[in-house]
């Protein structure tokens, strides 16, 4: 499903984001990356996401090539994904029905199909009957579960979360893992980008650790020779 | 089908929901269209004001003539022959003759020397013709092509005719027609630019909204959309408003003018701007409001967004 083949990133202030990184998502897999602040977790999702491009090595999602992918399908490779950020990064003017239907709406579904996916995927995050509701009369916890509506909704393949329990409490953060698991359980494959060391182990699942941009192994850098 | 009916109703949506987003902002839109209207007026107003100088001045181009002397041996009979042939050629309005003893009759009442002009021998006055051209044959080069014509006759002694100022009209005209195109020109340059800025602005007040949008997958043309809908209406509603402002200032100058022209002794009506005009106008706004909208989105939404990797 991913693959990661000794990527490198550097940023245009010359920052080295991530060292000839190497490892593998398989397809309906829940994996958790973590690391420090600074260790590379949005680096790789911004690679997975196509927000950025790999500046050597080779990022494999679904069978393609991303740094082959042209611009104009850049859209349609993202409507194959679901993104989950720690700021939510909700349309505050907009009702949540409207939030949650934009993926489906880009996508040129049509209305009714629309209606009723909408309506699935908040009844999926426990939100049935709040559509109507602005996102700020909503909790933290609430917000983000509308999120989490937005990038299920086109039912995607994939799905990307960063930091998506930074700003709950624990039993909500335990709320939200939850809910990703469901996901996993049906066949979605679900990449977590998190700090949250305690809710990781708690989960039993396998974790991708990074440290200054490269795979850790029980601790110790891997090398590649 | 089922896609082009998804995609219709998006671009209904958008155009809907377009329109719902200005009507929210309706101070901020009455004040971009207004300027927008004021620059498409200006165009408008001097080209009426051109077509009109020229419907007003249309009677004076008819009393252009060339008067037509005969030479003295030419008589009467053969004058009337003259006449009624130069009467019959292309682009000649009316040929009017005023023998000898018409012009002498005339003259010895206005002049008062009527005793010295029977102590003349003979009428001294020739035979003359006032030739008018119609005002599709009035310019320089058609009057002096029939001053040519009208000359090569042997009959003819001389042709005189009075184009100097027809000139200087004709040039003042031209100068206006000119005048009004680089108008236009500058002043729809100045319409792209008003709703580039106005659209850049709003882009880049909406640019979490867009980045999230393509984040979810959104297209720059999906993007794009609702912001060449707003140039579009921008525009349509300038050049109505345009429209308007010709019209209510020619019903304001409408009734100065009749009185000017009543007081020459004319009947003269302003013309307005007409129900095609207005259609004109408006499909010239929505052409360049959507070209302003189209660079600025280009622009803004391609440095605005989360990026394509």
């Amino acid at each position: 499903m991913i693959r990661f083949e000794r990527v490198s990133k550097r940023y245009p202030n010359g920052r080295d984001a991530l060292t000839e990184l190497s490892f593998e998502v398989s397809a309906g897999e829940m994996v958790f990356l973590t690391g420090r602040s600074g260790a590379g977790k949005s680096s790789v999702l911004k690679l997975i996401g196509l927000l950025e491009r790999p500046t050597r090595g080779q990022v494999t999602v679904n069978g393609e090539d991303t740094a082959r992918l042209p611009s104009r399908r850049v859209p349609q490779y993202r409507r194959a994904l679901g993104m989950v950020f720690q700021d939510h990064r909700l349309l505050m003017d907009r009702p949540v029905f409207d939030n949650v239907a934009l993926p489906l709406i880009v996508a040129d579904s049509a209305f009714r199909d629309i209606d009723r996916r909408v309506r699935a995927a908040l009844d999926q995050v426990g939100l049935l009957g709040r559509e109507r509701v602005a996102p700020q009369e909503l909790s933290v916890g609430e917000q983000q579960r509308v999120c989490i509506a937005r990038a299920i909704v086109s039912k995607p393949p994939l799905l990307l979360a960063d930091e998506p329990t930074g700003n709950l409490d624990a039993a909500l953060a335990a709320e939200i893992m939850s809910l990703f698991r469901r996901f996993s359980d049906v066949g979605v494959t679900v990449v977590v980008a998190t700090h949250d060391l305690p809710l990781v182990q708690a989960s039993g699942l396998r974790t991708i650790e990074l440290a200054d941009g490269q795979l850790l192994d029980n601790g110790h850098r891997v090398a590649h020779g | 089908m089922a896609s082009v009916a998804n995609w219709g109703s998006r671009h209904g949506h958008a155009l809907v929901s377009t329109t719902g987003h200005l009507a929210r902002h309706g101070f901020a839109t009455v004040l971009t269209v207004l300027v927008m209207g004021l620059a498409l007026a200006l165009p408008l107003g001097l080209d009426l004001l051109v077509r009109n100088v020229r419907a007003a001045t249309g009677d004076f181009a008819e009393a252009v003539g060339l008067s037509v002397y005969f030479k003295p041996e030419v008589t009467e009979a053969r004058a009337r022959q003259l006449a009624k042939s130069a009467a019959e050629r292309y682009g000649v309005a009316s040929a009017t003759l005023i023998t000898a003893t018409e012009a002498l009759a005339e003259f010895r009442s206005q002049s008062g020397f009527g005793a010295a002009l029977d102590a003349l021998p003979e009428n001294p006055l020739p035979n003359v013709l006032t030739v008018r051209p119609t005002p599709a044959a009035a310019s320089p080069q058609q009057l002096e092509a029939l001053r040519s014509y009208l000359s090569a006759w042997p009959e003819v002694d001389s042709v005189q005719l009075d184009r100097d100022w027809m000139q200087r009209f004709n040039a003042i005209l031209a100068l206006l027609l000119r005048t009004l195109w680089i108008t236009a020109i500058l002043l729809g340059a100045g319409v792209v630019a008003v709703v580039g800025n106005t659209i850049r602005l709003e882009i880049r007040s909406r640019a979490a909204e867009i980045e999230v949008t393509q984040l979810v997958g959104g297209s720059r043309a999906f993007v794009r959309r609702p912001f060449l809908y707003t140039g579009a209406w921008y525009g349509l509603l300038a050049g109505a408003m345009a429209w308007g402002l010709v019209a209510s200032a020619r019903a304001a100058l409408s009734p100065s003018a009749a009185s000017l022209a009543a007081a020459y002794g004319q009947h003269f009506e302003l013309a307005g701007p007409s129900a095609r005009e207005l259609g004109y106008l408006a499909l010239a706004g929505l052409l360049l409001g959507w070209t302003g909208a189209a660079i600025a989105s280009q622009r803004e939404i391609a440095r605005s967004g989360p990026g394509h990797g």
